[in-house]
């Protein structure tokens, strides 16, 4: 376990650093320069002189890798530079949007664990009855149906059969808990629906396998009742694969939350990425994106490690 | 007519007539048409979503003659119509347009983007794949790493990023979309070309001398062919997702090109006064994607089970 853990983080920090160049190189993508594109903006005109102020500030006429380390000598101390657009530094902006993002996708992440995992059981558990049928629709569907599509079906619902538009204010949980899960149970469904379909499926096809397995006979000859064998047998083995894909839904759910966000007006990471692009905030666009992966890959070192704590065949793979 | 011949016959290599008996192949349209009765047989639902998927590009290819009005014309009888008008079949939107006719034009653009895409996208993913797993040693070290950094960003946030950078347009589009669909590709074909390398004929090949572009071109090559077509019909449904997520957030193609995605934000910013709006491009994108997603699994199923639940 110990040498699988360690090989696993020694190629955390390589791909770190990687993902990390990768946003500063697109970046340097923008035709021109950043202060051309601020500068031009709208076919408005510049000087020479305010040309070459703007570079001065934003330190464009160092070379490459000296803007590259200082980039990320102020990243690791939390420090992203300031917002082209609010004229502030880009985290005092991003603290308030972070735990709103984040606490919609912990929402969604709950919804699709809590309804999918039975669902994939049961229509495992019973094959070609009329619940699997329904939840191999569903999951059909669900697979297809894009979320941006989704988000806009339930709104549309919402407009024409009750009368309801997303509310423009926003609560934080801690003022007024009653509030935001009411702002944030809509959209985190709509960001849910999706996993919804493929934990069910993932899980589905998992449990399909672990009925067959040895030790689940073992369990129900020794005489345990079909709940504990289903339960305490199955459902462990069941849910690793839903562990292991673990990583990839929370880098859709990070993905999907620009246009939850966008289309039921909840402030967070997403929204003002968005908005970034329109502002032309090349600061705010670099940090949120290098933040957003950071934490993806660091979500899938910790699967990783937790996988390879629960299953002991991973380590020798 | 049916046309047969036995592949020695015309090779002639081995000049041996006995194998007319053993392996005749119908070829040329007869061998398509077989393939493709047989396939529609085997997989119905593949089949319909290769039609629909058929339709879709011959309605982008035709959009000028199928389109009853132009995709800008405003004078089509007025604003926020229903679907059922006489001109109008899907009804018209917030300037007047009609949105039967948009939804025709926006066909072009989602087909265009979505099948340009994926074709360079997984194609330079098969080319990277194979060659990091012949290659081998530190630049496929390195390459991995660099595949493994690419696939720690959701895949709409990269392409954000990258629109952000490269301005809206329909080909920067194409290349946000390529740089997302190659990491995966080159995963794919890498594992495959990596237990292709180990195989005897590979072993064979090299023994009698045969170069390394050779065992490339002529090995590997046509091994990861059905993976390489079956990749590109799976992706293909994403693809088209994200070119229509990019147009709906305003950032993929510029607003005045009519596309599904940005039809259904003009609906989402009417949503209270005219609900089909969004309705009818919703509905045309999931049935694309809902079509291309049967067509891809159908495929995977028949020509490369090994891919099963990737």
């Amino acid at each position: 376990m110990q040498q699988y853990a360690l090989k696993r983080i020694a190629l955390f920090f390589p791909t770190i650093v990687l993902v990390t160049i990768i946003v500063f190189v697109v970046m340097r993508l923008i035709p021109g320069d950043v202060c051309i594109a601020i500068l031009s903006d709208g076919e408005a005109t510049y000087t020479q002189a305010e040309l070459q102020e703007c570079r001065v500030e934003l330190d464009l006429n160092d070379p490459l890798f000296v803007q590259y380390f200082d980039w990320i000598g102020g990243a690791v101390q939390g420090d992203f530079g300031d917002s082209l657009w609010f004229k502030a530094p880009v985290m005092e902006e991003l603290a308030e949007r972070i735990p709103v993002t984040v606490e919609l996708t912990i929402l969604a992440m709950l919804i699709s664990v809590v309804f999918a995992v039975p669902l994939g059981i049961l229509s495992a558990l019973k094959p070609e009855s009329w619940i699997d049928y329904s939840a191999r629709v569903f999951t059909l569907a669900g697979i297809a149906m894009p979320t941006f599509l989704v988000a806009i079906l339930i709104v549309l619902g919402l407009v024409h059969i009750f009368d309801w538009l997303p509310a423009l204010g926003y609560q934080q949980i801690w003022d007024d808990p009653r509030a935001n899960l009411q702002q944030m149970i809509f959209p985190a469904l709509a960001l849910a629906f999706y996993e919804m379909a493929f934990i069910a499926r993932v899980t589905r096809s998992a449990m399909m396998e672990i009925i067959r397995e040895d030790y689940m006979r073992t369990a129900r000859s020794k005489g345990l009742s079909e709940s504990v064998v289903v339960f305490r047998h199955g459902l462990k083995n069941a849910l690793l694969p839903v562990l292991t894909t673990s990583g990839w839904i929370f880098a859709r759910l990070f993905g999907g939350t620009v246009i939850i966000e966008t289309i039921f007006l909840v402030p967070g990471m997403g929204r003002i990425l968005i908005e970034a692009i329109f502002q032309r905030d090349y600061t705010m666009i670099q940090a949120e994106i290098v933040i957003i992966a950071a934490f993806i890959v660091t979500i899938n070192l910790v699967v990783d490690l937790l996988y390879g704590m629960l299953d002991p065949r991973i380590r020798y793979a | 007519m049916q046309v047969f011949r036995s592949d020695s016959a015309e090779t002639g290599e081995l000049g041996v007539d006995l194998a007319d008996q053993v392996r005749i192949k119908p070829t040329g349209i007869a061998a398509v048409v077989a393939g493709i009765m047989d396939f529609a047989r085997r997989k119905p639902m593949a089949f319909g979503g290769a039609l629909v998927l058929v339709a879709a590009i011959l309605v982008a290819i035709f959009a000028d003659a199928i389109a009853p009005h132009a995709a800008t014309d405003i004078g089509v009888g007025g604003k926020f119509l229903g679907p059922g008008g006489e001109d109008t079949l899907l009804g018209t939107d917030q300037l007047g347009r009609d949105i039967y006719s948009r939804l025709i034009f926006g066909a072009r653009i989602s087909m265009y983007v979505g099948i340009v895409s994926v074709l360079i996208g997984i194609t330079l993913g098969t080319l990277v794949g194979i060659a990091s797993a012949y290659i081998g040693g530190w630049s496929d070290i390195i390459l991995q790493r660099l595949i493994d950094a690419l696939m720690g960003f959701p895949p709409i946030i990269l392409a954000l990023g990258l629109m952000a950078a490269l301005g809206a347009s329909v080909n920067n589009v194409v290349i946000a979309l390529v740089v997302i669909l190659v990491p995966g590709a080159t995963r794919v074909i890498r594992s495959q070309a990596l237990s292709i390398k180990e195989l005897d004929y590979t072993l064979a090949a090299r023994s009698i001398g045969a170069s390394s572009l050779r065992i490339i071109f002529r090995h590997m090559l046509p091994n990861v062919a059905a993976t390489y077509i079956v990749l590109i019909t799976l992706t293909l449904g994403f693809a088209i997702v994200v070119e229509a997520a990019l147009s709906f957030l305003g950032v993929g193609i510029p607003p005045d090109v009519a596309t599904w995605g940005s039809m259904l934000e003009l609906g989402r910013e009417h949503i209270d006064k005219q609900g089909w709006m969004v309705v009818f491009p919703g509905a045309v994108i999931a049935l694309v994607v809902f079509a291309v997603n049967f067509l891809g699994d159908g495929l995977r199923d028949v020509m490369d089970p090994k891919l099963r639940g990737r």
